[in-house]
Order: structure tokens, then sequence, then C-alpha cells
């Protein structure tokens, strides 16, 4: 007899399929967010099975901080062709440019909280209503507390001591107009299960995702890319080593690690054996305090 | 690999944090920087030993307030099973959240302190996770180490959790007793228990027997959505997507299509990129029908012999969620699979009160976070099942129609046709 009992993978996309199906017949205009990323290429490609044969019902949209690596837009923008989906390109530049924030400056500075505005005035231009993110609970303590459906305020805001229930599958997307829904496909997915889905599914990935030669240089006990981007202080010495990345975000903050693993499979046993998180390791952005997370998505960051 | 989806309950600081926090360590899924961020948190707030809470306390609030205030999912794996864990609250005022929690799971954890014995809590949580038709539970006696790990003391604490189980309706209950602290019976064998033969809670996460809780006979697919390319290579496709309710799907099988009441034959099941053989929960696919039919959003496709109950008439125990008190006569927005209508409060039956299981009769209203009996009449017929039975078909969502907020959780008891 054939099985009646689907791999936790399956049901972990099945789970998937079912809210990205729930935000299109349910919502107006909904929008992904699609950086390039590992899980914004798992979410895009699960939207691909989720409407077959019909094209993705709804737009994708790249929050663009200017600081970014080539590899990563050009996987965008091929993906873009290839599911025939429209892009929305949000730009912190033109944020700047507007006067809507004020670029940080010196050697550390970011674009990253930067960003939580570019982002919000796009939703806000465009009268997006649900906006699916990639965001994983296993990502952060703050993410592992966020529903599936998480509710904005008019201002963009997350209010964690005050989320609606979320019960079974039965997902609440009533909102007013200026208000809209966070929405997280991937929630239940660990680092592990994205990896292990592009490995079983040949999901595509920007070529940095896996080890190459690049200049580097550390800094906080990261690995930072060298690029038009960041300031090498005095007393960092840049290097070329053989890395890949884990995330992929603001090239100014965005640590490497270093590797030796070029293909899926080999990515997916050193992350096995791999004793710090993802965003430890390679996100400078969290490192700011305890709360860093909690404080930036109560802004409406991602 | 299997998944198996796990809630903890019980009362405010038995160790249900420090429980998940010390499963997540020993089967080393906690990285080595979140580790030390929780040791250096604990000298920092001069404690003697690390809270293995705060690996899973993540809000602000809830770190100063040294409680759990919202549901915090976690994960884990071993070669056996991929584990998804919600921690839930045990306040009172936060059983909204517990609620969620329990809403998904396979099993519940209920933990008491060996010190205390069973609470008040622990029952109501017990309560709650057996309304909610979760079908395992286990009886966590934590900190046997401040009891000596005394035999008798676990015995006396099973006896009497027994005794109140027997009111209610839980499949498989198992006792361990614990230490979360220390780590006794949590992934090892304890050498200070020789007197308990039973597994850890870590052998029994992996190996209890969870394939028949689904519901593989009744088929229930609840349409969610229209596919219609629109493309010139897929000129006339027209698929039913949805996700398996429970029960079988075939090519060439006779469904009821409802509420039209139609009959027809399934031309094809498909799947991206290819079609497959048969469909069962909780797959997601496209249903294609043989014949053309109107059919949309909030449909459901069941089988000529065994459909589920069409009706505007439910009888449901509901959890009340918020301060606003639930009075008969009120109207709210109800979600019930992919349908979405209105529904108004004919009748509250009972109170129930959730820890004597006593049902109070003379109650005009629920308050915040009690459970109790209702009659609802809905706006157009809805298709349902009892929630014992099935839980996709006999479980809906009240929200209120003024602030958007989700007010009600409802599980159905019964339903009269027509
Ligand atoms: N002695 C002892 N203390 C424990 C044990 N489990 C938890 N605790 C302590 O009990 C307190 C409450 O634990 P916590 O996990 O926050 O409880 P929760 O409110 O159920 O999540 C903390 O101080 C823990 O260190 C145990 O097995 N033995
Ligand atoms: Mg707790």
């Amino acid at each position: 007899m054939a099985t009646t009992q689907l791999s936790h993978l399956q049901a972990l996309e099945s789970e998937a399929i079912h809210i990205m199906r729930e935000v299109a017949a349910e919502f107006e205009k909904p929008v992904l967010l699609f950086s390039g990323g590992k899980d914004s290429a798992v979410m895009l490609r699960i939207a691909e099975k989720a409407f077959w044969p019909a094209r993705i019902p709804f737009p994708v949209m790249h929050v663009d901080t200017g600081h970014n690596f080539p590899e990563a837009i050009e996987f965008r923008d091929k993906r873009v062709a290839e599911t025939g989906v429209n892009l929305v390109v949000a730009s912190v530049q033109e944020s700047i440019d507007k006067g809507r924030v004020v670029e940080e400056t010196g050697p550390r500075a970011s674009r990253n909280r930067l960003q939580t505005v570019t982002l919000l005035d796009a939703i806000t231009e465009h009268g997006f209503d649900a906006v699916f993110g990639g965001g994983r609970r296993d990502e952060e303590k703050a993410r592992a507390k966020e529903r599936v459906y998480s509710f904005r305020d008019e201002f963009g805001q997350w209010d964690p001591k005050n989320q609606r229930p979320e019960l079974w599958n039965l997902y609440n997307g009533r909102h007013r107009k200026g208000e809209h829904i966070r929405v997280f496909p991937l929630s239940n997915w660990t680092e592990l299960d994205v990896w292990q889905y592009v490995a079983d599914d040949e999901v595509e990935l920007p070529s940095i995702y896996y080890a190459h030669r690049r200049e580097v240089f550390r800094r906080d006990g990261m690995l930072l890319a060298v690029s038009p981007f960041v300031t090498v202080m005095e007393g960092e010495e840049p290097e070329e080593l053989m890395v890949r990345f884990r995330t992929v975000g603001d090239a100014s903050c965005t640590g490497a690690v270093e590797s030796t693993a070029t293909d899926v499979q080999t990515v997916i046993a050193e992350i096995a054996a791999s004793r710090l998180t993802e965003r430890g390791e390679t996100r400078a952005d969290d490192r700011i305090s305890e709360a860093g997370m909690e404080d930036r998505k109560r802004e409406g960051y991602f | 690999m299997e998944m198996l989806r796990f809630a903890t309950a019980g009362s405010v600081d038995d160790g249900k944090s420090t429980l998940i926090g010390r499963l997540l360590l020993e089967t080393k899924q906690i990285f080595e920087d979140q580790l030390e961020a929780v040791e250096r948190t604990s000298r920092d707030k001069g404690f003697d030993y690390t809270n293995l809470a705060l690996l899973t306390d993540g809000l602000r609030a809830e770190r100063e307030q040294g409680i759990t205030i919202d549901v915090a999912y976690r994960y884990f794996a071993t070669p056996r099973r991929k584990f998804i864990i919600a921690d839930t609250p045990g306040h009172t005022q936060y059983t909204r959240n517990m609620v969620t929690g329990a809403s998904t799971a396979d099993l519940a954890l209920v933990l008491v302190d060996a010190r205390k014995g069973v609470l008040e809590q622990s029952k109501r949580h017990a309560v709650i996770a057996s309304l909610l038709q979760v079908k395992h539970l286990v009886l966590c006696v934590n900190k046997m180490d401040l009891v000596d790990y005394d035999e008798a003391r676990f015995d006396e604490i099973c006896d009497e959790f027994t005794d109140f189980a027997a009111k209610l309706d839980i499949d498989d209950l198992t006792f361990i007793p614990m230490s979360a602290l220390h780590g006794d019976n949590v992934v090892q064998h304890s050498p200070n228990t020789p007197w308990y033969e039973g597994p850890t809670l870590l052998h029994h996460l992996e190996h209890v027997y969870i394939g028949s809780d689904r519901n593989l006979i009744d088929a229930r697919f609840p349409v969610q959505y229209v596919v219609r390319p629109m493309s010139h290579d897929h000129h006339d496709y027209r698929g039913y997507a949805g996700q398996v309710a429970s029960g079988m799907f075939r090519p060439g099988e006779e469904v009821l299509v409802l509420p039209s009441g139609f009959t027809t034959t399934i031309e094809g099941i498909d799947e991206f990129g290819g079609s497959v053989e048969q469909a069962y929960p909780p797959m997601s696919v496209n249903i294609r029908l043989a014949d053309n039919l109107d059919v949309s959003r909030g449909d459901m496709f069941a089988r000529p012999n065994n459909s589920p109950i069409v009706t505007q008439d439910v009888d449901a125990m509901v959890c009340w969620f918020v301060d606003r008190p639930l009075q008969a006569g009120q109207i709210f927005g109800i979600k019930h699979t992919t349908r979405t209508a209105r529904a108004r409060v004919q009748e509250l039956n009972y109170r129930l009160d959730v820890n004597t299981l006593h049902r109070d009769d003379a109650q005009q209203s629920l308050a915040m976070n009690d459970v109790g009996r209702i009659s609802l009449r809905t706006t157009v017929p809805l298709f349902v099942d009892e929630y014992r039975r099935n839980r996709v078909t006999g479980s809906f969502i009240l929200v209120d129609e003024g602030t958007f907020e989700t007010v009600g959780a409802g599980m159905i008891l019964a339903a009269s046709s027509g």
C-alpha cells in the first residue's frame, strides 16, 4: 500500500502552501518580500507551487538597501524573469534622498535599520494589505513568539503582548485600511529544514551561499566582506579566505563563515555540525542588545 | 521523518520553560552563542545556576517579570522525529495563548511541582487539552529533587491525577518523575529513581504512536482557492485548491459537492508539475472535477455516502478570549474551514468550571478565559463534523466585527441538520 504519511518537509511545505492560498483568497493586495536570500528563495518556490499551473497572483518586493551583493541581485532578476512575477523595488537610497531617513555615519554605519522606514513607506504607497516574509521562529527569540499572521497597526508596529490568538489553521486576517498583516509561511521551518528543502527540491540559490574565495576582514568576531559599502578600519587586515554566507542581508552588516562547502550536501553537513546560530554568527544587527530584534520588530521591521 | 507537535502546560513556576531548555540542551539544539547569552544574563542577575527558562522567554517583558506571557515555538529533531514545541504560559490571564499552543498539538506535557501536587491550574490545563482533543497527555512530575526522589510522593500524585483524569476525554496518559533542572529522566534514565521503570520523556516523545490520530476515513476537502491559469498552455484548466482535512481522495472516485449537492467524479489530483494517485491529510493539492460545476471558496468535497452535516445550527464548547463578556444575542464573524459567515449566539447553555468540571447553567455570560457551551445560528449553512471526530471540520473561530479581534474558539459538539 502507498504511504499515507507526509515526511516532515512535505508537511511543512503543505502548511506553507495552505497559508499562501489563504492569503491569496482573502486579501486584496498581497506582496511577497524577496531579497534573493535563501528563505525568500524557498518562499518564492513554494508560491510557484501553490498556484501552479497559474502564475503567482501577487508581486514581489525587494527592499533595496543599495548595499547589495551583486550575486544576490543577479539571482533576484533571474527568478523574477523565470516566474513572470512583477517586481517592486523599494529603495533605501530614495528614502535617504527624499529626507525620510538620515544615513548613519562612521565606519560601522549600516542601512539595516533604515530599511524599516522604506518598507513601511512602500507598503503604504502601494496599499499592500498582506506582506509575506521569510522569517522563521527558530531564528531568534522574539521571532519565536510571533504568529503566522502577525497584525500590524497603522504605524506598522507589532505589539507582542497583545497578539491575536491563532488556533488550528484558522487564520484571522481582518484589518482596517492602513493596517496590514505580515504573514510568515515558513514560521515552523528551521535553518536545516530550509537547506534540506533546497537539496530535495533543487532550489537555486545565489552562489554566495556556497564556499568561494573572497576578500574579508574580521570585525567583532565576524568576517565581513571587503566591499564599497564598508570602511576597513585601522588594525583590520583584509585577507582572502574560502567563505560562504549563511544569510544574505545588507552587505555592510552580514558576515561570512569560513567554509569548504561548495554544494548543498556539504553545506548541510556543516550546518548540522555548527555550534553557532545563523544570526549570532553572521548578523551584526542582532548583536546590538538582548532585545535588538524585538525592538526592531515593534517598529515594523521584517 | 515524522513530525510531532507538543505543547507544555502547568502552573506558573512548575518548570515548563526549564524543561524545554533542558530538552533542547541535551539534544544539542542550543547553540553556543545562545547558551553564552543565557549564562551571562543568569550571572548578571545573580542566579546560582543557569536559568534555562531564559532560552524560551524571548520577550523583554517576560525576562523582566520572569514569566511566560505568550507561546514560544521551539524546534528540535532527533534521528527519529522532528518536534515542534509550543511553550505556553501558565497564568490564567494568558489562557488564550495556552489554547493557541494546544490547538495544533498532538501531545501535551502537563507539569506539576512534586512538592505542591496537582494544583487547580494543572487541572485546568488538562481539561483544556482534553477539550481541544490533544490525544496524548504526559504528566511530568517535576522537581523530584526537592522531594528526595520519593516514590511514594510520585505515586500519590499519579493517583490523584488519575482520579481527576477519569472524568476527561484523554486516550493516552503517561506519568514520568523528573527534574527538569538536573535532567533526571528527561533524556537519560536517572540513577536517583531506580524504582521508575518507564521511559524517559524524550524516549516517549520519540516513540508515542500518533499514526492513528488522523482521520483517514471521512473524506473532507474544503475548497480554498480556484486555480484558473488563463494562459495559453493551460487554457481550460480549473483546479480546486485546498488542503485535505480528512479521509482519502483518488482520481475516478465519486465526490459530493457541498452546498450544491451535485455528484461528480474526480478527474485528477495535481501537485506542482504533475498528478498524484491519492491525496490524504494534510496534503495541499488541486482537485479537478469531471463536470463543469459552480464551485468556489468555502464549498466542500465529501462523499455521497459519507458527508458532513449541512447546518445553520451548531452546538459547541467555546473558549472566550476577551474582556467583553459573551452573551446570548450577540453576533460575530465566524470562520469555519474556508467558509466565513456571521453567527448569532442563540443560547448560553452553561459555563464549565474547568477546575471542578461543574456545569453552571445559571450564568448569563462568559468572562475572559471562561469555557462554556453555546448554540449558534449562522447566516449560511456550514459543513460540520463533531470536533471529537474531526479537528478540522469541527472547529471554528469567532471574530468581533467591530475590533476584528479573534474573540473565541469553538469545538463543535453536535449539529442538527437542516
Ligand atoms: N529544584 C528544581 N527547580 C526547578 C526544576 N525545574 C524548574 N525549577 C525552577 O523553578 C523555577 C520556575 O521554572 P520555569 O521553568 O520558569 O517555570 P515555568 O513558569 O513553568 O516556565 C525556576 O527557578 C527553575 O529553576 C526542578 O526540576 N528542580
Ligand atoms: Mg515558562
